[in-house]
């Protein structure tokens, strides 16, 4: 499969449905695996570096769940190209500053991806929509499974999967999920939230992953440690916590409603306003208006229709895709502000005008989808 | 008492923090608390400077010529880069990376998945310690006769092939 029809269809995290899919934006889970006694990538020689990419590659490959597959080795992809797959969650920012040596294979519909020579010999990851990380488990830890059979992985009875780094040694699991939580933010409480959830040992972080900003009022949480608890154990806990700051985001959605209905009605009109009226946007400007549009759609004050072009906005307004999209290779931050405040308008012409006499609070039976 | 960072000087300021429902104390000399910033107690995480300790110095606890006879890395290399060699290192710096992981996880012993081909393995380990642990509760009822024979099955399954 060629790269340009990726980069053609939006993943299907973006345009499918899940569980609580207006909070939870996306599930993730990932794996990292080594092969025995091999170097790990960062102290292996290149030559050793490429032994482990084709044996690995070649095992990816014929997974069944890989029939219809992308598969590169880095090298081979512009730094504009693997931007775009940093900015679709399908590669992390560490692989794509990887060349010779390392690989990159993933399914059609982007749901499954495995980085080759990342940290660890592997990182596969699988990823959905919504909260449904137990879904999402099951279909990675099936891939690792299958793998089993033609390579042969690192592994101690006492610490389990070994890791490059020690801090992923045990189940080498990251679970995660990808909260939008505009109430919070608006209601000042995102830090209480952020810190309490920080205490029981979870993460909290921001568009993508670690020491990096939060924008659009998205927040990605995940598990911090990986050994001694079972990875079924780590998602039980997760889950829990997820539910509940998704509580609490209804809750202050609620409050915003009852008490600053004022607040809430201008934020989402001049939301509205900018982005059907400016010339040009930055990224992170872009991120944080859409973020309220989104919260608009959640609140019925636009028609539901509008979601998913809203949400592929978040994607296709990123630097990378913009500049994809626009098939230049080069371009200024003015001439990408310009054509993202381009792209929104023509995207935010389609939408309605805000009709705050619409506005209702999701009940919890309209926002679980199950 | 010594303080817990240089390991040299005597400790003159004694930490105590709750992380995670478990109490964790550091005891450390006038220099390196200042060195720490242990003056300024909101801006001090304890299990920051845990983490900070174990990365770079419990390592230390493995010979100083240490060298994983795999891949030839060291523990100077663990020190530079944060990350190991192979899988093997595991083993030659066992008793260094021990209690970096006590300190990074819930706990230290992996009770997650296991790839098919150890269920073997871990069955096997497991009815070993099934027949130790009855061997030394044989000992303690002073049950001799049991116990000559639960040690001659111990040593039977012992050198029955693992998988």
């Amino acid at each position: 499969m060629k790269f340009s029809r990726i980069i053609a269809n939006s993943g299907e995290w973006l345009s499918g449905d899940g569980p609580n899919r207006q909070i939870v934006v996306s599930s993730r889970v990932r794996l990292a695996r080594n092969l025995r006694d091999k170097p790990f990538p960062g102290w292996a020689k290149k030559s050793e570096r490429l032994d482990v990419m084709n044996l690995v590659k070649q095992a990816v490959e014929h997974l069944p769940e890989m029939a219809e597959s992308y598969s590169e080795n880095l090298e081979a992809l512009s730094p504009l190209e693997k931007q775009v797959l940093v900015e679709r969650h399908l590669i992390s920012r560490e692989h794509a500053a990887k060349g010779v040596g390392s690989a990159v294979v993933m399914n059609a519909p982007q749901s499954l991806s495995v980085m080759i020579n990342e940290e660890d010999h592997l990182r596969m990851q699988a990823i959905r929509c919504g909260l449904q990380l137990d879904n999402v488990f099951k279909m990675i830890n099936r891939v690792d499974s299958e793998l089993e059979d033609s390579l042969e992985f690192a592994y101690s009875a006492e610490l389990g999967y070994l890791t490059a780094c020690p801090s992923n040694v045990g189940t080498g699991m990251r679970a995660s999920a990808m909260l939008h939580l505009p109430g919070l933010v608006m209601s000042d409480q995102i830090n209480k939230i952020i810190n309490s959830v920080n205490k029981i040992g979870l993460a909290v972080r921001g568009l993508h992953g670690e020491g990096t900003e939060a924008m659009g009022n998205l927040f990605q949480v995940s598990n911090q440690t990986t050994l001694g608890e079972a990875e079924e154990e780590i998602i039980g806990r997760l889950n829990r916590v997820i539910e509940q700051v998704i509580e609490h985001e209804q809750n202050a959605r609620a409050l915003l409603a009852q008490r600053k209905a004022i607040t809430l009605h201008d934020q989402i009109g001049r939301a509205y306003g900018l982005l059907c009226h400016s010339y040009s946007i930055s990224s992170k400007e872009a991120l944080n208006l859409l973020s309220i549009i989104k919260l608009g759609i959640d609140l019925a004050v636009f028609p539901d229709a509008h979601r998913f072009p809203v949400d592929e906005l978040f994607i296709e307004t990123q630097p990378a895709h913009l500049q994809k999209g626009a098939q230049v290779v080069k371009m200024s931050s003015e001439e990408r502000d310009a054509l993202r405040a381009t792209i929104i308008r023509a995207k935010l012409s389609q939408v309605p005008q805000p009709d705050i006499a619409r506005l209702r609070l999701a009940t919890p039976a309209t926002t679980e989808n199950q | 008492m010594q303080c817990d960072v240089c390991q040299t000087k005597e400790a003159t300021v004694f930490l105590t923090q709750i992380v995670d429902g478990k109490m964790q104390k550091v005891n450390l000399c006038e220099g390196c608390s200042k060195e720490k910033g242990v003056n300024d107690p909101t801006g001090f995480a304890l299990a920051d400077l845990l983490l900070g300790l174990g990365a770079s110095q419990e390592i230390e606890k493995s010979p100083a010529a240490q060298k994983c006879p795999i891949c030839g890395f060291t523990q100077a290399d663990f020190k530079k880069t944060g990350r190991l060699g192979c899988s093997n290192c595991y083993t030659v710096f066992a008793d260094g990376i021990a209690p970096m992981l006590k300190n990074m996880h819930k706990g230290t012993q992996h009770t997650g998945k296991t790839p098919a081909a150890f269920h073997k393995i871990r069955e096997h380990d497991e009815k070993i310690k099934a027949l130790q642990d009855k061997l030394s509760k044989a000992i303690e009822a002073e049950e001799f006769e049991l116990a000559a024979n639960l040690r001659d099955q111990i040593r039977q399954v012992e050198v029955e092939p693992a998988s």
